[in-house]
This record gives C-alpha cells, sequence and structure tokens, in this order.
C-alpha cells in the first residue's frame, strides 16, 4: 500500500508542475487535501484552462465521499477534542479500507492511525519528489506528461468498474463530456457530467443492483 | 493568485466534508440513495476526466499522442499493471509517437 501510494504521489507532484502550480502549490494541496482523486481533478481544470471556480466544484464534488467514510468510522475511531481534527484530516479512501477490513475494534483503530500516517508522510514526501523532478524536466509534452494526465484518470476510475451501475454511469460521464466539450465553456463539462452521474445513480432501479453483478466485470 | 485560491478553497471544502462524516447528525447522510450518489459521483467524475484529459485542448475535441497513450493505458489495465505503471507507459507511448512520428 505505501509503494502504490509512494509512486502514485511522484505522478502527482511531476503532474501538478506540469500543469503550472509551483512546487510550494503542489505541496500545499498534499498537505492541506490530501485526497488524490480531488487533487488531479484541481490540477487537470486548472490546467486545462478552466476557472477556478470549476476546479474547485469538481475537486470537492471527488471529496463528498470522504464524509461517508467518516460516518462509518464513527462507531470505531469515536474521536474526541483535537483527535477529531486528526481524524478527519487522515479519513481517505486507503485507511478507511484497511480500517473497515479489520476484525476487531482495537485492530480497526490501529489499522486506521498506521495506515493513515503512512500514507500522509509517504504522499506528502513523494509529492514533493515529484515535483522538483517535473520542475527539472521542463516542457512536458516533451515526455508525454499530458498523457499520463487522462492514464492516471483512467487509472483511478478501473477499480471502481466493478458492477453494472458504475460502468453504466461512467459511459454517461464520458459521453456527456464529448458532447459539451466543443458547446459550453471550459471546466463546465466535468461539473454537468458529474450532475448527469448523480441522477442515474439516484434513479438507478433496486431491481438492477443483484449480488451476481458484483462478479462481472 | 487564482491557483492559490483554488488550492486553499478545495482543501478547506474537503476537510469540511471529511470532517462533516464524524460530525453531522447521521441521518441525512444514511439515506440509501444519497450513500449511492456519493459513492457512484467519483465514477462520473473521473469518466469525464479522462476525456477531458485525453481527447480535449480548450473547447476543442481534438485525436493526439494522448489518445494514443489512453489506449495503452487500458491495456495495462487490462494485464493488472499497478498505477505507476499505467501512467509511464501512457506517457512514454505520447512521448515516442511525437518524437519519432511527429504526432501532435
Amino acid at each position: 500500500m505505501g509503494i502504490a501510494t509512494g509512486l502514485y504521489g511522484v505522478s502527482f507532484g511531476a503532474l501538478s508542475v506540469a500543469n503550472g502550480l509551483s512546487v510550494l502549490q503542489t505541496c500545499v494541496l498534499s498537505l492541506l487535501l490530501f485526497s488524490g482523486g480531488s487533487q488531479f481533478a484541481l490540477i487537470g481544470i486548472l490546467g486545462g484552462g478552466g476557472t477556478a471556480g470549476a476546479a474547485i466544484s469538481a475537486a470537492s464534488l471527488l471529496a463528498i465521499r470522504n464524509a461517508v467514510y467518516g460516518l462509518q468510522l464513527v462507531p470505531t475511531m469515536m474521536p474526541k477534542g483535537w483527535r477529531r481534527f486528526v481524524v478527519a484530516q487522515l479519513t481517505i479512501d486507503e485507511s478507511t479500507a484497511v480500517a473497515v477490513s479489520q476484525t476487531t475494534s482495537p485492530l480497526r483503530r490501529l489499522g486506521f492511525w498506521v495506515t493513515g500516517i503512512a500514507v500522509y508522510i509517504g504522499w506528502n514526501l513523494t509529492t514533493l519528489a515529484g515535483a522538483l523532478a517535473g520542475n527539472a524536466l521542463g516542457d512536458p509534452k516533451h515526455y508525454g506528461l499530458d498523457a499520463a494526465a487522462s492514464a492516471a484518470f483512467i487509472a483511478l476510475l478501473w477499480p471502481r468498474l466493478k458492477s453494472r451501475e458504475p460502468i453504466a454511469i461512467a459511459i454517461v460521464g464520458a459521453v456527456v463530456t464529448t458532447i459539451l466539450v466543443p458547446v459550453i465553456p471550459q471546466g463546465l463539462p466535468v461539473l454537468v457530467a458529474a450532475a448527469a452521474g448523480a441522477v442515474v445513480a439516484w434513479f438507478w432501479p433496486k431491481r438492477w443492483m443483484r449480488p451476481s453483478e458484483e462478479s462481472g466485470l | 493568485m487564482i491557483t492559490w485560491l483554488s488550492v486553499i478553497a478545495a482543501s478547506l471544502i474537503a476537510f469540511a466534508f471529511k470532517f462533516a462524516g464524524y460530525t453531522a447528525p447521521p441521518k441525512w447522510l444514511e439515506h440509501p440513495r444519497i450513500f449511492r450518489v456519493s459513492n457512484m459521483l467519483p465514477a462520473a467524475l473521473l469518466a469525464s476526466l479522462v476525456v477531458l484529459e485525453g481527447f480535449s485542448s480548450g473547447t476543442h475535441l481534438v485525436l493526439d499522442a494522448r489518445a494514443a497513450g489512453l489506449l495503452v493505458a487500458i491495456g495495462a489495465l487490462l494485464l493488472r499493471a499497478p498505477f505507476i505503471v499505467v501512467v509511464i507507459v501512457a506517457a512514454v507511448t505520447a512521448a515516442v509517437l511525437r518524437q519519432f512520428l511527429g504526432w501532435r
């Protein structure tokens, strides 16, 4: 888990600098935002010429799931006082996944803390390394770093495509974006795609959610 | 300046969501449909970002070396390659096509 996150951090750092952010801005994102998908979305939209509003909105929409994670972790972590702030900041995909897969409460708490702290340290150190490397490389297109961005997003999307519902929603998001790019201002297609995906998820019929779907891709 | 504003604002909002999970009354997140929508939202957003980063330039749809990189990335994912390998093979593909075949 640590190594995977570390390498992921290097690519975030390099891509962020390639998209026009400074090394400092890149590192502040990893320190404060600390949520991979949101960070990639923010730098992708800013680098692509989208407005700050569109970039912030897309990053924030991707962060909503962290609230759901917190809700699942309340009975385990029961954070009090200043610890609430630390626990909240460390509530991400990885720490939640490790915590909820443990069988007892002490193991869950241990899993959360170990994973959260290890990923936080690794993510920030490798972001810095990636940002410095990206800065030294120069023209991002020469090294295909712009192609690395869409590859990063599909790699983030891939593990979510485990049943019909997310696959259908991903297709809706992609088609809506393709249709809207030439028609509406930069940065907005991603938000309309998110709204369309939310509508599909909201109205997705219960009878289509069978456990057997889990087995197929 | 705008970039700094985006960095700080996005960070504050993301933290607010993380914090809300521990402090908000659980009722409104326990609603099964809201739960599902927030679980499914990343699929729509990430797919949209794949298209934006792979096939758009400003407000134009374009087909260039990035599309080839994306295809190779999908191949790598089908072979269960780790994240960094997927990203690197996509970048190398685009870089090679530009360098040696003169693709855009």
